[in-house]
């Protein structure tokens, strides 16, 4: 009765709510729950829930196929590529940028290195295609220039993982940093002081102040991208695919659309089941690197 | 903040070394860009043979025509403007809507409504049982698909809640509540007014989702005249879908290439600046949208 009370005295608040969790309901909740269709057979002229139920049989289907292996590693390659090669440079930069005294130079630094994070994917992609173009790219050019023949960057299935990463880095090195900065601007100012009394260089400084200042947010950004680990972006590599770089630019993602939105109905329950696996797995990895971070460093997301 | 300190004696080459290292950076970044621009302004055969640098070479503004007399663009354009201002409309407005009750402490079933929507943020259905859902409920080849199923980030919901909780004092909150203020009346007269700030960095964050926005085009829209720039960006810059019929005689296939290229510095040129030139202003907001996202309660 209390309880009732409470709610009723605050009937205003769940009126806000109430169009955002219908929103929620049906719009997050509700392919939930359609995606029960990955234990069904769909088949065109059907509805999701009078198509035959066949248990696990497409997630079956899905390890037993060929392209399972292929798909798991190109993903995990890639984010783990990225994660070890990209993860650093944000650090680095929010240090060299802590040590920076003329506020102007600082700001211009910052206004140039986070303006790339607001390219478009498909604009972002554009640029990479011209710039490693064959025979009018810049980049093929200094390589002719230098006397060498120019690379097929976008046919060479093993140069797709550098590319993808590296540009990666030249898009969000800047926009990343920003949380650094600001967790480098929480550090103590005596501690500094305390030090420069001491005698220590800048160098030592960075070393035993700086960065421990930093680490439980270094900690926590690592557990997080770990937990992020099976999602790369879909819409980077779909746009840099070529016939020839599919061996390895064929992740889970761009698999998926292809097999169940531009093939059609009939593939819709095995292209579920991939999205379900999917999901499952990094839910898996999220909520145990969650854990990992709360013990570790005692922060997280939730 | 270290500036009253002495420094110590090495430490003018340390300065010198980062100083050196952020131009380098700041160079690698600038490069490509300033080499667009300049590429889009120069003529064809200079690009072609590579002599284009950071200037533009042999200037001409014929890239730039050819893009502003291609129709699509002005299609995407028309419907990124659309989708950017009704879509942020929606956004803002419902994550507003939604925050105030997730940040009263006194709301009871609080934690559940805000652990529901948390957990979307780790778990979905998948493409496939959302695209059926969109279709189910008639939003395919609506612009309302590319609006309503997304309409509120759950992210952006959370740095929101953040912000209510800290930055509106709730002292305010206990004084409206003693001159007998309704919910309704506090959250319209008082937490609005105060909730500018949230509401520039909603507003940007959604705004820029919105205009770079591509996957769900893709998926949900086959029809052309709905198409917002991205898609029909990708037509001309990844697939070279560029009707150059449609332009003047171009009959030797070296000079089409020469136009192709050029066509194509031109657009990310067009299509980019949009943002570009609004993001200087708007950068201190997208710094703050970090930070509060980093506030934890």
């Amino acid at each position: 009765m209390q309880t009732l009370k409470r709610v009723r005295r605050k009937w205003q608040l769940y009126g806000f709510l109430a169009i955002p969790l219908i929103w929620l309901i049906l719009f997050r909740y509700g392919p939930m729950y359609g995606a029960q269709i990955a234990f069904r057979d769909f088949l065109p002229g059907q509805t999701i829930w009078d198509s035959p139920w066949v248990g696990l049989a497409q997630f079956q289907r899905f390890f037993q196929s060929p392209v399972f292996s292929v798909l798991i590693r190109n993903t995990l390659g890639l984010s783990l590529y990225a994660l070890i090669i990209a993860f650093p440079f944000p650090i680095l930069l929010a240090l060299s940028l802590n040590q920076v005294k003329q506020k102007r130079f600082k700001e211009t630094v910052q206004l140039i290195t986070y303006a790339p994070n607001f390219i478009s994917t498909v604009i972002m992609v554009g640029i990479i295609l011209r710039f490693f173009d064959m025979r009018t790219g810049p980049i093929n050019q200094v390589i002719q220039w230098l006397g060498l023949q120019p690379i097929n960057f976008m046919g060479e299935a093993a140069l797709f993982p550098s590319i993808y990463v590296w540009t990666n880095i030249w898009q969000y090195m800047g926009f990343n940093s920003i949380i650094y900065i600001a967790a480098l601007s929480n550090i103590d100012p005596a501690l500094h002081e305390a030090a420069v009394i001491d005698g220590a260089s800048r160098v030592r400084r960075i070393w035993h102040i700086d960065l421990p200042g930093i680490l439980p947010v270094v900690i926590v950004m690592l557990i997080l991208n770990l937990g992020q680990i099976l999602s790369v972006g879909f819409e980077k590599a779909f746009l840099l695919q070529t016939p020839l770089n599919l061996s390895t630019s064929e992740i889970i993602s761009t698999y998926l659309y292809k097999i169940g939105i531009v093939g059609g109905f009939t593939n819709f329950s095995f292209a579920s089941a991939i999205g379900l696996f999917n999901a499952a797995i990094g839910f898996i990895f999220i909520v145990t690197a969650q854990k990992i971070s709360k013990r570790l460093a005692g922060i997280g997301l939730w | 903040m270290q500036s009253p300190i002495k420094e110590s004696g090495g430490d003018w080459l340390f300065n010198l070394a980062n100083t050196i290292f952020l131009i380098f950076v700041s160079f690698v970044i600038l490069y490509p860009l300033i080499h667009i621009i300049s590429a889009s302004l120069s003529a064809g055969e200079a690009i072609m043979s590579g002599q284009v640098g950071l200037i533009p070479v042999g200037f001409n503004l014929k890239a730039y025509q050819k893009v502003l007399e291609y129709p699509l663009i002005w299609v995407g354009f028309s419907n990124s403007l659309f989708y950017a201002s009704i879509g942020t409309l929606v956004n803002v407005t419902m994550t507003l809507v939604a925050a105030y009750p997730l940040s009263r402490a006194d709301l009871p079933g609080k934690n559940i409504f805000l652990t529901l929507f948390v957990f979307t943020m780790m778990f979905n259905g998948g493409i496939i049982p959302t695209y059926l859902l969109v279709k189910d409920v008639g939003l395919l080849n609506t612009r309302w698909a590319l609006i309503i199923p997304n309409a509120i980030s759950v992210w952006n919901l959370l740095i929101t809640i953040s912000f209510f909780r800290t930055s509106i004092p709730l002292e305010l909150h206990e004084a409206a509540q003693l001159d007998g203020a309704s919910d309704f009346n506090y959250f319209i007269k008082i937490m609005l007014p105060l909730s500018t700030p949230i509401i520039a960095v909603l507003t940007l964050y959604y705004a820029v989702g919105h205009w770079n926005q591509f996957f769900d085009a893709m998926l949900y829209l086959s029809k052309t005249e709905l198409y917002p720039l991205q898609l029909i960006l990708r037509q001309i810059l990844i697939d070279s879908q560029i009707d150059l019929s449609l332009m003047t005689d171009i009959r030797e296939i070296a000079q089409r290439e020469e136009l192709q290229a050029l066509i194509k510095y031109a657009v990310i040129v067009v299509t980019s600046l949009p943002v570009m030139l609004i993001y200087p202003f708007a950068q201190k907001h997208f710094v703050k949208g970090i930070t509060l996202g980093a506030v934890k309660d």
